[in-house]
Formats: C-alpha cells, sequence, structure tokens
C-alpha cells in the first residue's frame, strides 16, 4: 500500500488584482513505504507549495491527500496534530527555522512536549540519542544555533524532525544553501537515516544531480504540473519531455565542456499560464497542437517504459 | 560588442595593458579583519580575453579578493596589509579614491550574485544604464540614452526601447541580471569581475546568462574573473582555475588540466564529493569537518586538519604555490 497517495491536488493563490495564481495544478503521485522520490524543478514550479500542501501547512485548494490510508485532506487542526507525527519535514534555510532563543536541546525535545511524550529525564535521553544519530556531540543540547555551523545547523533541524519518528520526510531544498563538502555530508547523513530508520522521503531540489542521487524515482514539475515521472535511472538516461531533456542538459559537470542545449526566453508568469502544453513557448519541438490542447501524464506510446510523462510527441 | 560606441573618455582611461603583460596582475596580497588574517598572499593574473574562474566554499576568501580589486571592501574592519594589484601595470592599491572612481565600472565593471539589491528600485532600467554612460563619457543625454538601447540589445532585453522606462521589481531575476550586465558593460571595461552571478538564477536561466558573458568575453576582448562556488560552471566556461582554501590560492591550473588531473588534496577531494561524481545511492566521499574561520586557521596547510593524506609537516610548515602553468600548494600532491 501507498504511504502517501495525493490525487488531482490543486493550490490556488489569489494574487494582486484577482487574478488567480495556480502554483500547483492537478497534481497525482505516490510515495511507497521506505520510498524517495525526488521532486525536481526551477523556482516557481510549485515544488514548494506541493511539500507544504502535502502536510497542511498549506491549505490545497482541490483534491485530496491520503497518508497511511487515510483522507488527511478534509482533518482540522486538531484531527491533524496525531497525523503530524508521522509526517514532518525540514527546509533549506537552517538558520531562519532553528528559534535562536532556545536550546538546542529545547528545540530537538520540542516535538516530544508538544505531543506529550514521555517526561523530563526521558526527554532528555532521547535528544542525546537523537544528537548522537545526527552525529553532534551531546554538549551540543547546552548550546545555542547561532553557535553552529550551516551544515550543523541542518543536522539539528534533521534530529528535531526525527524526534517522532516520523513515517515520510518532506526535505524542501534541505542541502542548496550548503558548501559542496558540507552538502555530502548531509546527503549521506539523510541516505543512513533513511537506510536505519526506513524512512520514506520527499525530497524536493533545483539540483538533478543531488536528486539522482537520493531518489528511488522523480517527479519533473514545470509551471505546477508534474510533466515527467518514473524510475530514477529511467529519467535521466533516457528523458522523455523536451523540458526533462533541456534541464538534464542545461547541468555543466566538473571535467566536461560540451554543446548543450539552452532554452530560449523563462519560466511563464504563473499567473497567466500558456494555452495547451504549458511549456510550449520554450520547447524545440512544440508542434501545433501544444498551442491548443494540454497533454495529460500518460504512459508514452509505444515504448517500453515505466514513466509517464505529458507530452503529445508521445501520445 | 556590436555597437561602434566610440563616446570620448571624460577623464583619462584606465592604464593600457604593456605587451606580453597580463592585464590584471595580483601580487601576494594580503587583507586583515580586525587584525586577524583573511587574504594570505593570494597571486592571480589574467590576461585580456581570459576567463579565470575563482572557486572555493564559504569563508575561502573568493569574494573579498574580487572586491578588493576595485577597493570595495569595508575598510575598516578590513585593511590591505600587503602586496599590489597592477592593472596594465599599475598599482591601483596606490590610487587615491578620485582616480578609483574613474576605474570603477569604466575599465573594471562588476556584477553580483543578487541583481534585485544591486539595481535602485526607484529607478528606471534607463536611467540606471544612462547614469553609468554618463558619469564616464562626455557625452548627452540622448547619446546615453542611445547606448542603453544598444545595450539592453546586445544583452537579449526584448523590445528594449520600451524596457528603458520600466523599473527592477518589473523584470524577472534572468532579466535582472541582464540588465546588470549592460551596466557593467556600459563604459567597455577591459575586465568584468562577475561574482556568483548566476548562483540566485534557475539552471535554464544560469546556462543562458553565462553564454552571454562568454560571448562578450569573445567579442570584445574583455578579461573575466568569475567567481563561483560551481565546479561544473567552471568546467564549462572557464580557460583557467584557482581554487581558494583559507584565504590563500591552492591550487591552480587550465580548467581542462585541473579536472583531470587535480593535485591539491582538498581539489582532489572537492571533486570526488560530488553527486555528479558518484553513482547514485552511493556513499558520498565526504570532506569531514568544516571551513575554519579567518583567525582560527590551523598553522601550517590550512587544510590539514581535514585533509585524508596529511603528513607531519602539513602540521607546521605553510606549502608554497609551485609549479608553472599547474601550481599547487600541497606537501603530499595527488
Amino acid at each position: 500500500m501507498n504511504l502517501l497517495s495525493v490525487d488531482h491536488l490543486s493550490k490556488t493563490y489569489r494574487g494582486a488584482h484577482g487574478a488567480e495564481v495556480h502554483a500547483v495544478s492537478d497534481v497525482s503521485f505516490s510515495i511507497a513505504d521506505g520510498e524517495v522520490l525526488g521532486v525536481v524543478g526551477e523556482s516557481g514550479c510549485g515544488k514548494s507549495t506541493l511539500g507544504r500542501s502535502i502536510l497542511k501547512l498549506i491549505e490545497p485548494s482541490a483534491g485530496s491527500v491520503s497518508f497511511a490510508g487515510r483522507d488527511i485532506t478534509t482533518l482540522n487542526r486538531h484531527a491533524m496534530k496525531p497525523v503530524r507525527r508521522d509526517l514532518q519535514i525540514i527546509f533549506q534555510d537552517p538558520f531562519g527555522s532553528l528559534n535562536p532563543r532556545h536550546k538546542v536541546g529545547t528545540i530537538i525535545g520540542e516535538p516530544l512536549v508538544v505531543h506529550g511524550i514521555g517526561n523530563g529525564a526521558s526527554r532528555r535521553a532521547r535528544v542525546a540519542e537523537l544528537l548522537a544519530l545526527v552525529g553532534l556531540p551531546e554538549d551540543a543540547a547546552k548550546r545555542f544555533p547561532h553557535e553552529f555551523s550551516g551544515g550543523q545547523r541542518q543536522r539539528i533541524a534533521i534530529a528535531r524532525a526525527l524526534a517522532l519518528e516520523p513515517k515520510l520526510l518532506v526535505a524542501d531544498e534541505a542541502v542548496s544553501a550548503l558548501d559542496v563538502s558540507i552538502q555530502s555530508q548531509i546527503i549521506n547523513l539523510i541516505a543512513d537515516l533513511r537506510k536505519r530508520l526506513g524512512l520514506a522521503i520527499m525530497f524536493i531540489s533545483h539540483d538533478l544531480s543531488v536528486i539522482r542521487h537520493v531518489s528511488d524515482r522523480i517527479a519533473v514539475m514545470y509551471l505546477g504540473r508534474i510533466v515527467e515521472i518514473g524510475p530514477a535511472a529511467e529519467i535521466m538516461d533516457a528523458p522523455k519531455h523536451p523540458y526533462t531533456q533541456a534541464l538534464l542538459s542545461a547541468i555543466p559537470r566538473p571535467g566536461e565542456r560540451r554543446e548543450r542545449q539552452v532554452l530560449k526566453g523563462e519560466l511563464p508568469d504563473p499567473a497567466n499560464p500558456p494555452a495547451g502544453c504549458p511549456f510550449h513557448t520554450r520547447c524545440p519541438k512544440v508542434m501545433d497542437i501544444c498551442h491548443s490542447v494540454r497533454p495529460e501524464l500518460l504512459p508514452p506510446a509505444g515504448i517500453a517504459s515505466k514513466s509517464e510523462v505529458a507530452c503529445h510527441l508521445y501520445s | 560588442m556590436q555597437t561602434t560606441w566610440t563616446g570620448p573618455a571624460r577623464s583619462a582611461p584606465g592604464p593600457g595593458p604593456a605587451p606580453g603583460k597580463p592585464l590584471l596582475a595580483i601580487e601576494g596580497l594580503h587583507i586583515a579583519v580586525g587584525g586577524k588574517p583573511l587574504i594570505e598572499g593570494v597571486s592571480l593574473t589574467i590576461a585580456a580575453g581570459e576567463m579565470l574562474g575563482l572557486v572555493g566554499e564559504s569563508g575561502c576568501g573568493k569574494s573579498v579578493t574580487a572586491l578588493s580589486i576595485m577597493r570595495l571592501i569595508p575598510e575598516p574592519p578590513m585593511r590591505v596589509t600587503g602586496g599590489a594589484i597592477r592593472l596594465g601595470g599599475e598599482d591601483l592599491l596606490a590610487f587615491s579614491e578620485r582616480q578609483l572612481e574613474d576605474v570603477r565600472g569604466n575599465a573594471i565593471g562588476m556584477i553580483f550574485q543578487e541583481p534585485m539589491t544591486s539595481l535602485n528600485p526607484v529607478f528606471s532600467i534607463g536611467d540606471q544604464i544612462e547614469e553609468a554612460v554618463l558619469l564616464h563619457r562626455s557625452v548627452g543625454r540622448a547619446a546615453a540614452r542611445q547606448r542603453a538601447v544598444e545595450l539592453l540589445t546586445r544583452v537579449g532585453i526584448p523590445a528594449p526601447e520600451a524596457a528603458l522606462s520600466r523599473y527592477p521589481h518589473e523584470l524577472s531575476g534572468g532579466q535582472r541580471q541582464r540588465v546588470m550586465i549592460a551596466i557593467a558593460l556600459a563604459c567597455e571595461p577591459r575586465l568584468l569581475i562577475a561574482d556568483e552571478p548566476t548562483t540566485a538564477l534557475d539552471v535554464t536561466v544560469q546556462a543562458q546568462i553565462l553564454d552571454l558573458i562568454d560571448d562578450l568575453r569573445r567579442e570584445t576582448g574583455m578579461a573575466v574573473l568569475l567567481i563561483t562556488h560551481d565546479l561544473g560552471v567552471v568546467s564549462q566556461y572557464c580557460d583557467r582555475v584557482a581554487v581558494m582554501y583559507g584565504g590563500r590560492v591552492v591550487e591552480e591550473a587550465p580548467a581542462a588540466e585541473l579536472f583531470a588531473h587535480p593535485r591539491h588534496r582538498y581539489t582532489e577531494a572537492l571533486l570526488r564529493t560530488i553527486p555528479a561524481a558518484n553513482p547514485p545511492g552511493t556513499v558520498l566521499p565526504a570532506i569531514g569537518g568544516t571551513v575554519p574561520p579567518p583567525g582560527q586557521r590551523p598553522p601550517g596547510c590550512a587544510y590539514h586538519p581535514r585533509c585524508h593524506a596529511m603528513i607531519d609537516v602539513c602540521q607546521d610548515q605553510v606549502p608554497l604555490l609551485e609549479g608553472d602553468a599547474h601550481r599547487a600548494a600541497c606537501w603530499n600532491p595527488a
């Protein structure tokens, strides 16, 4: 059974002058127990809104989210609280997401207090256990966030997210603000925790090389929609959607200098998305039909594939 | 540049490059902050038309080095304590503030990571480009405006005439960076300093902006100092690379050579640790520890506490940057 099922989820914001901004449009996918789904896309593609809607940090406008077989879309705050034990999130900015006036021990132990788990002594023991789990010294509990480097703060945020032994972790650009040498430490930590704790992870990033390294499956988003989803190896080695191909081509790799396919133009305004396929304004393979008919996310016709792609080239 | 821009120089143009000499030569630069060494003897050269990549993690001193070229570092608390920065043979460190104003935005242009905070939100795009022209060239408003249109056309802003009257908030991040480049190019600088110019941009837009900078330096023979933490970007665009760690250049080589045969252990470790260099799902060969902040740098090689190939001498003696085309400061090179 799927741990998480998202069905036809949409989130619409009311923008300036009453214009509607479709941050997420009709997105469906699932995550199995212990699976890592990478979600990749450029800024404004809706990947962060999607992550937050799943935790109901943002109220979805339409569609449903089911967690462990239960529809959580309509739950109120009170009913949602026990679900949150199993559903945690870490953010990009380890400076902004930790309260500077609390000691690290208080920060990591807070979820235990909120959910009324254990007493003072058992919580302190659990905090020590969590610090060891993320590779921080025990005396870190008595210090303040400003005493730690960016990588160490991200370890603190991870320890806090794991305090309640969640089943699903949403990691929203969790390694994007870190230096290269620190980034690999945190990627290793997340991969190790996943193995040891059987965590399922929704790993949101704009960095395809990081996504490819950690993910079992990858979803590629463009203008609020999933344009391609499938096994990580297939997405990386045989990308089908022209946007996925362009995204892969645009990433410069160390030790290489090559001819690249550079997309023209920029992301269209999400308040005023193009008709038909949202990518048609920048697509190098655009056809007549793309201007008017939006392609559905379907298995590609005539190709052996475990992926689904929303592109008229494959229908 | 596809223009015929020949506005007369308002004051003496910057010094011309001596034949056979590099356009920019930083020699043994030392900068201290609050008495603690921040930059410890950095030497770099860039020839006309060359793109040099300056890479390193936060705190290594790459941005301070770049800012010091135009004396844009905050003095105090920072202070240049030694060395020379020669542009075409003349030492910029000996220039008065008045002389530096002639160099900034004229012989040397600069673009920064965050185009929103580098543009003035209450002036139109046209005003800001024209300002750069009027400051350094004895031309009238109409000629400056004409120049602004040329520049916007060259950097790929659609409908440049109409764009002149738009404000920064009306533009996307990529377009703002194009405008920043237009301002930096206004007086046809001989050196462009680009400090993480695409870090805040999406990958597809990043490729557009870097291609633009690359095309411009090929057309105009302008030298480019590209500061970045992204080794992929360096590999794709730069002729040579200098790697900084702990306030020093630890390795310098032609780009292809550096990626094929890194010699310094830090460079080697950096190239190994990136996800793209490893099979998916495997444990990344991480570099333990963190970059030491200024004032807490260890004696000897600053990298030695994190180094997997450390030998005794690394702990107390600073290695010198040795070699010809490929230089590395490492006691136990790869």
